[in-house]
Parts: C-alpha cells; sequence; structure tokens
C-alpha cells in the first residue's frame, strides 16, 4: 500500500478529532448538533476509507449505518427537540470556551502520550487511529461535563461513541455483527435521552440540569 | 488414588453435610446425624494424614479445571499439609464427638449445623491449596462460615458486634495475604506456589511479602496487636465451635505464615526471625496478662489462646533466623518445638473450651464470679479440665510443658547466631516467655480454682449436674492425648521429623530408639527429658503419700468449720472470687499497659446501702491503634458523605477526574 493511502486514512481520523475540539467551542445547540452531524459523516468516510484499505466490504455497511443514523436521522431529530423545547438561543456553558479548549489539548496530548508507546509494534494504520479515537473519547467526555443542557449532553454521549467506532474499525477484523449491536444501543439510547428530556422538560419547565437538581428529594441541606 | 485426592474428598463430604443439614431441616435427628456425620470425615481425614505423615509419603499434587480460566485450582498434600490436617482433623473429631451430646442444648440448630462441616471443609482446603488464588478463596471461605458461626447467637447485640469485628478484622488479614501473595506472584509470573518458590526475588520484595504474610496470618491466628477480633468471637460462637475457632483455626493462621514465609519466600535475612521473634514473645506476655484479670471463662480461654500463638510464634522466628543463618539442627529444633506447641495447643485448648462449655450447659453461666464448688457437682469434667489446665500451665510430664521446654532450648541455643542484636534480643524474649509461662500458671490456678473449687457463688452452680456420654468421652480422649503426648514426647517429635527436612532441610535425631524413652534435642551433655520418668515418679510418690495417710494417720474422724479465710461468715461471698485473686498480678503489671482504675465507694458510718467496688481496664490495642483509626474513619466517611449529593455533572467530572488522573500515571511510570 503506498503511503498516500495511510495519509488519508488519517486525514480522515483527524478530520472527526479536529471535529470534536470543535464541538467544544460552540456556543449554541443548533451550531452542536450540526458539528455532531459533519463529524458523523466524516466518521463515516473515515469508515469508508478504512475498508477499502483493508478490503474488508462489511465496513462499508458500518460506514453506511454511521452516515444514516448519526449523520441524518438522529442530528434531525435532536433539531426537532431543540425547536420544540425552544431552547435553540440558549448559550449554556459553565467553563469559559477558551480553557475548555486548553482543556481538550491536553487531552489529546495526553492520548497520543498513552497509545502511542501501547501499540508500538500494531499496524501502522491501527497505530495512528487508536491515538486519535481515545482523543475523541475523551473530548466527549469533557463536553458532557462541561455544558449544563441535557441535550448537548447526549451530544456529547454520541461523540463519544463516534471515538469508539473510530478505534474499532482502526482494528482488522471487527465483526460486523458488533458494529450493528453498537450502532442499535446507540439509537436506543438516543431514543431513551429524548423520552427522558422530554420528560423533564414536561414536568420542569427547563432542561437545564443544575436547575433539575434542586428537585431532587434526597438532598439534605444540613449534611 | 492419589493422597490428595482422597482429601478433597474429604472436603467435599465436609461440604455435604452442610447440605444434609438442610435437607433434614429442624428435625431431632439432624443434630446427632450431621456431628456424627463429620465425625467419620474427619477420621478419615485423620487416618490420611497420619498415613502421610508417618509413612513418609512424596507429596502428591493434582489440578482440577476450576478457578480462574488458565491457572485452575492446584492442590498439593506434602508433610506440611499433612500435619496441619492431623491437627485440624483431630480438632474437628474430637469437636464432632462433643457435639452429639453438647449440640442436644442448642436452641437454634438451623444456625450452626448447615455451617460446621463447610467450615471444616474450608479450614482443610486452606491446608490442600497450592496456589495463591485457590489459597485466598479458601482462606476466605473459612473466614466467613466460621463467621456464621460466631454470630449463629445472633440475638445477643455483643455477638454481632464481635461478627462484625472479626469480619473488619478478616478482611483486612486476607487483603495483607493478597498483597503478599501478589508480589510473590509477580516475581514468579504465575500464581501457583510452585513457580513463586523456585523464583528469585529482591531482598526488599521478600522482606515486604514477610511482613505481609506476618500481618495477614498473624490476624488469623491472634498476634498483638492484631488479635482483638479473637476474644470477642471466639466466646461468641457455641462451645464446640469457639474449640475449633481457637484450638484449630488459629493454626490454620499459622500454617498460613509457615507456608508463604518457610516454603514460598525462602531466606533471605535473619533479621526477619527477629521480627517475628519479638512478635511472638510480645503476644504471649500480653496474651496472657490480658488472660488472667478475664472473669468471663471462655474470654480467658480466648485470651490464653493469644499467649501461645506468641509462644508457637518465637519458635518460628527463632526457625528462620537460625535457618538463614545455615543453622539446620537448631532450626529444626525451633520448628518442631512451635509445630509440637500447635499440636498441643490445639489438644488442650480444645479440651478446656469443651470443659467451659460443659459448665455453660450445666449451669448457663460462663461468669467465673457465679461459679464454684463444681468438683462436687461435675467431678470427671472437674478431672478433664484439671488435666488441661496442668496442661496448658506447662506442668510436667503433660505435653505443654514439653514443647515450651523444647522452645526453652532454641533460645538457649541464640548465643550460637552470628548477628549481635540478635544475640541479645532473643534471650530477652526468652525472659518474656518465661514471665508469660508463669503468669499462665497462675492464671489457670484462677480458672480452676474459682469455677471447680470453693463453695458455689450461686443457685445456678449450687444445682449443676454432670454432663452427658459423649461429651465427656471427647473430654476425656482429649486428656489422655495430652498425657501421652507428654510421656512420650519422642514419637511426636519423630513424626515432626518430615515437616522439619522440608522446611530445614535438616531434623533432629531420631528419639524412640532412645533409651528410657528420653527425649534429646541437641546432645546428652546439653540436656534431655524424659516425661515418663516423671511420670511414674509422681504416680508412685502419690500413690506411697496416700498408702502412707491412709494406714499411719489417724482414722478417727473431726468436724471443724471450713477455712473462712479468717471471717467467721459463712456466706459464698466472702471466698476469693476472679478479680480479687488476680488483684496483685493487675497492681503490678496493669495500672500502666491496661490503665487498670479501680474504685471502692464504701458507704459512709450509719448508711445502709452496700459498698461497691468498681474496675475498669483497658485494652491498649483499643486505646492506642484502633480507638484513635476508628474515629479517623467516621471522621472520613462523614466528609466523604458529601459525596452523595453531588450534581449529575459533577459526578461525570469525578469519573472523568479520576480517567485522566490513571492515565497520568500510565503515561509518566510506564
Amino acid at each position: 500500500m503506498s503511503p498516500l493511502w495511510f495519509d488519508i486514512a488519517h486525514l480522515f481520523a483527524a478530520g472527526v478529532l479536529v471535529l470534536s475540539l470543535m464541538l467544544l467551542y460552540q456556543d449554541r445547540i443548533t451550531a452542536v448538533i450540526n458539528v455532531f452531524a459533519l463529524q458523523a459523516v466524516v466518521l463515516s468516510l473515515s469508515v469508508g476509507w478504512q475498508s477499502i484499505v483493508q478490503g474488508a466490504p462489511h465496513l462499508l455497511a458500518t460506514a453506511f449505518i454511521a452516515l444514516i443514523a448519526k449523520g441524518i436521522i438522529i442530528p434531525t431529530a435532536l433539531h426537532r427537540i431543540v425547536r420544540k423545547l425552544d431552547v435553540h438561543r440558549e448559550v449554556e456553558r459553565v467553563v469559559s470556551g477558551g480553557l475548555t479548549m486548553l482543556a481538550g489539548l491536553a487531552l489529546v496530548a495526553l492520548s497520543i502520550l498513552l497509545v502511542q508507546p501501547v501499540v508500538e509494534t500494531a499496524d501502522p494504520v491501527a497505530r495512528e487511529d487508536f491515538a486519535f479515537a481515545l482523543a475523541v473519547v475523551l473530548l466527549g467526555l469533557l463536553l458532557m461535563i462541561t455544558r449544563r443542557n441535557a441535550v448537548t449532553q447526549v451530544v456529547g454521549f454520541m461523540s463519544l461513541e463516534n471515538g469508539l467506532i473510530l478505534a474499532a474499525t482502526g482494528a482488522r477484523g471487527m465483526p460486523l455483527v458488533v458494529e450493528v449491536s453498537v450502532a442499535f444501543s446507540v439509537l436506543i439510547a438516543f431514543i431513551v435521552f429524548g423520552v427522558f428530556v422530554f420528560r423533564i422538560r414536561e414536568r420542569f419547565d427547563t432542561v437545564d440540569v443544575n436547575v433539575l437538581e434542586r428537585f431532587r428529594g434526597e438532598r439534605r441541606e444540613h449534611l | 488414588m492419589p493422597e490428595v485426592a482422597i482429601g478433597l474428598w474429604c472436603i467435599a463430604g465436609f461440604l455435604g453435610t452442610g447440605v444434609l443439614a438442610v435437607v433434614l431441616g429442624g428435625r431431632a435427628i439432624a443434630t446427632p446425624l450431621v456431628y456424627g456425620t463429620t465425625l467419620v470425615i474427619a477420621l478419615a481425614a485423620l487416618l490420611l494424614a497420619l498415613d502421610v505423615l508417618l509413612g513418609g509419603r512424596p507429596a502428591t499434587a493434582t489440578v482440577l479445571p476450576i478457578g480462574l480460566p488458565g491457572l485452575g485450582a492446584h492442590f498439593r498434600l506434602d508433610s506440611l499439609s499433612a500435619f496441619f490436617m492431623l491437627v485440624v482433623n483431630f480438632g474437628a473429631a474430637a469437636s464432632s464427638l462433643y457435639a452429639i451430646g453438647y449440640g442436644r442444648h442448642e436452641h437454634a440448630p438451623m444456625r450452626v449445623l448447615p455451617f460446621f462441616g463447610p467450615f471444616l471443609a474450608g479450614m482443610n482446603l486452606v491446608l490442600l491449596a497450592a496456589d495463591g488464588f485457590s489459597f485466598l478463596l479458601s482462606w476466605e471461605f473459612m473466614s466467613l462460615a466460621s463467621w456464621t458461626l460466631v454470630v449463629s447467637h445472633h440475638q445477643v447485640a455483643a455477638n454481632i458486634r464481635a461478627g462484625f469485628t472479626y469480619l473488619a478484622m478478616a478482611s483486612f488479614g486476607t487483603l495483607c495475604l493478597l498483597l503478599a501473595l501478589g508480589l510473590l506472584a509477580a516475581a514468579g509470573g504465575e500464581f501457583t506456589f510452585e513457580r513463586m518458590r523456585t523464583a528469585t526475588v529482591s531482598e526488599s520484595v521478600a522482606a515486604t511479602a514477610t511482613l505481609l504474610a506476618l500481618i495477614g496470618a498473624g490476624s488469623k491466628a491472634g498476634l498483638v496487636p492484631l488479635h482483638v477480633w479473637l476474644p470477642l468471637a471466639h466466646p461468641a460462637a457455641p462451645s464446640h465451635v469457639s474449640a475449633l475457632l481457637s484450638g484449630v483455626m488459629t493454626k490454620v493462621g499459622i500454617y498460613g505464615f509457615i507456608r508463604i514465609v518457610f516454603d514460598v519466600v525462602g531466606d533471605f535475612s535473619p533479621w526477619a526471625g527477629l521480627v517475628v521473634v519479638v512478635a511472638g514473645g510480645a503476644t504471649a506476655a500480653l496474651g496472657v496478662l490480658y488472660a488472667v484479670m478475664q472473669r468471663d471463662l471462655k474470654r480467658l480461654l480466648a485470651y490464653s489462646t493469644v499467649e501461645n500463638i506468641g509462644i508457637v510464634f518465637i519458635g518460628l522466628g527463632l526457625a528462620l533466623a537460625f535457618r538463614a543463618n545455615g543453622q539446620g539442627p537448631a532450626a529444626a529444633l525451633a520448628l518442631t518445638a512451635a509445630l509440637f506447641h500447635v499440636f498441643n495447643h490445639s489438644v488442650f485448648k480444645s479440651l478446656l473450651f469443651f470443659g467451659a462449655g460443659a459448665v455453660l450447659s450445666a449451669t448457663g453461666e460462663r461468669d467465673m464470679e457465679k461459679l464454684g464448688g463444681l468438683v462436687h457437682r461435675m467431678p470427671q469434667t472437674a478431672v478433664v479440665f484439671l488435666i488441661g489446665c496442668m496442661s496448658i500451665a506447662a506442668l510436667p510430664p503433660l505435653n505443654g510443658f514439653v514443647s515450651e521446654w523444647m522452645t526453652f532450648q532454641a533460645i538457649l541455643l541464640s548465643p550460637q547466631l552470628p548477628q549481635w542484636g540478635l544475640k541479645f534480643a532473643v534471650p530477652a524474649v526468652g525472659a518474656m516467655l518465661a514471665l508469660a509461662a508463669a503468669l499462665a500458671g497462675a492464671c489457670f490456678v484462677k480458672a480452676f480454682g474459682v469455677v471447680f473449687l470453693s463453695r458455689p457463688r450461686s443457685s445456678a452452680a449450687a444445682t449443676a449436674v454432670e454432663v452427658d456420654g459423649f461429651s465427656l468421652t471427647a473430654m476425656l480422649l482429649l486428656a489422655w492425648v495430652c498425657v501421652l503426648a507428654g510421656t512420650l514426647p519422642g514419637f511426636v517429635i519423630d513424626a515432626l521429623s518430615p515437616v522439619a527436612r522440608e522446611l530445614t532441610w535438616s531434623a533432629l535425631p531420631a528419639q524412640a530408639g532412645l533409651p528410657w524413652l528420653s527425649i534429646v534435642p541437641i546432645a546428652e551433655s546439653r540436656s534431655s527429658y524424659n516425661g515418663l520418668v516423671i511420670f511414674f515418679f509422681l504416680v508412685v510418690s502419690g500413690v506411697m503419700t496416700a498408702v502412707v495417710v491412709h494406714r499411719l494417720a489417724s482414722r478417727s474422724t473431726r468436724t471443724s468449720p471450713i477455712w473462712d479465710c479468717g471471717y467467721p461468715l459463712d456466706s459464698p461471698v466472702t471466698q476469693y472470687t476472679s478479680s480479687s485473686f488476680a488483684m496483685p498480678i493487675r497492681r503490678v503489671f496493669g495500672t500502666v499497659l491496661f490503665a487498670v482504675h479501680e474504685t471502692v465507694d464504701m458507704p459512709r458510718p450509719g448508711e445502709m446501702r452496700a459498698a461497691r467496688f468498681r474496675m475498669r481496664v483497658r485494652d491498649p490495642a483499643w486505646r492506642f491503634l484502633y480507638g484513635p483509626l476508628v474515629r479517623w474513619i467516621m471522621r472520613s466517611a462523614q466528609r466523604l458523605n458529601r459525596l452523595q449529593f453531588l450534581t449529575i455533572r459533577r459526578y461525570l467530572a469525578l469519573v472523568f477526574a479520576a480517567l485522566i488522573v490513571l492515565m497520568l500515571v500510565v503515561a509518566i511510570w510506564r
């Protein structure tokens, strides 16, 4: 295989990572969802490229599932939710954007430091992919803890899952059945989250999780 | 079938009795049937152990395809395991026999019967386990099974507390053993003892593993200051189980220490021996001081177990020190003394707990201040209890004397050691051991005197009746073993020689062929002992005195008041009590060490109320170690409690932070 193939594989994986970083500094929910959709598209491109590089046609199915489910269905649904809830104008940060970005950069550095020596002997394509994938997972977690809107937390979770797929497809020989089950579990998680967000909204008139804290029955102030 | 397989079948049989007990339910036949079955299985296992030990059979091993994948469960029966199997199953057989009679008084048999067999199975399993995983698993199984027996009388709040303390200490001990075995397994690359044994470890790893094994196994055996659970938990169980806990399970703890330190770790430094010797000396002296001050008979026995564990550890530490200096025969002497004491203690401590159980079932009392005069009501129990007391107080010609004498012989060899520190420290520990032996004498004079002699201090004691035949048979059997092992110690020493040879690569000279059945551990010129001669001397002189008294003394009888301490009152209150007997020792040793505080509240002239005497004894282990520890844990728990009331996002952030910290650790110390 020519070096160009590797470079393209890395380009796509790095694209997923860059989009993860972009997710971190989006202020508005609609923008967050759009970037997430873009990330899913790049992810499906990356997976598709991997299927060509590895000569594994079943990965094409994976790419297709990622494109349809995460690139189209989930973002559309999230947009609908946001419009219905009327939160598309809200800015909902806990930590300022600059600090979040710095933390994100540190996480990327950490994951490269961590993964590079471990997979030294592995397949060269998989090697870089793992570092990127771990970084995407960590950035997804970071997104979940730096936002206070439940919808953004859902997006963070989905983006974390993108990282998992990136890691899984980088390794040779991941069976399709794993991918299908992961995709289904994500869809189901999405449905559960969606239902919850609406139920929360119905009951408390907000999806700001900080406001929800006040309603927790077991909280005791004197402790 | 190899011997180890027979051993495993016995264990399966013990487990089966648990099922049998559940199937039989609360029927009356359950008690004799279950204990009868455990008796038969224990006898089979006892014969197996005797056969391996005396027949000098080579070690047999087997691997069962259970446990961790890729590891399996390794089992091995060598002479060390065989010796401890002998101790365990002898105690188990005696306890089962005793319980056929004693168990009838049990008001909730379903809380004892289903766990009795599994407890025995757990102890045997520890002895056979030959890899770290199955060792720890069976160790924990043994702890849990014994815990269920400790809390079997759960209506008493103190028993639940004892059970909790026991669980906490047992988990701590297992954690230490887990770390020790983990260190050794990392060096060997595998969990089997076989690989750990051949692996070479650095001195620091060996020292850490030895220390962890001392703490882990010592907490099960009852080393000071890890003994705190023992005087709470042992008396809480029914008496035949107390006998097993105190007489047998502590020995499994010692086995764990020997297996890990002597067998798996191997030699690394003579100073390891010093640590063990000092720990043993402190345990022996403190244990017996505690014991003297008790007024609860079963607690007194439990504390006396602590003392005897100390004596065993002194022997083991000496063996370690001698072995690390390449002094094989001296190491063999110290080890043989320790193992002999293990056997002796299991016999007489079981006997004494059976006696305490007999007193308990006859009077319903454990408090010695309410007993007394039982020698008239329970003469047979009194005689066997006296033999047990004499053995544990190390009076010749009984077995306790022989093993303590041999331990002293090993201590007297300490000038051979090349390290100056050891030359000075070991005789100092010897002085502590001598103190402990003397105090043990006082302790058991008190135990026997207050319980069986004098006049009854309560109506329960005055109306006691002798116990049933099964219990008496079990106690008589143990008393005979005390006498036999004391008068013919040479045979026991010879039986122990394969174990000594396995662990110290040398053994004591064969004793059985010596003239007059003496024992000569080192050389004739140094020291020798003949229990049989002393026994016959005592018998002959006793018979002659009796003959002289009966033949030559006046036959006329004179009636006079019994001795009343100079008080002309015949109330039983004027007799020596347990606390007044211990008063001199308490005053001398207790005021500083145990912070004994006595107050006498005398009524003023003309006041009609009774005088009051109050005494407070504080355990230094609780005062200086566990008390502050518990307070610190409670404070930290209060602080950590706030973590229960965070927001979801903060919980996620905590998880995230933990992940990042772990990753950083990996990235930095790869």
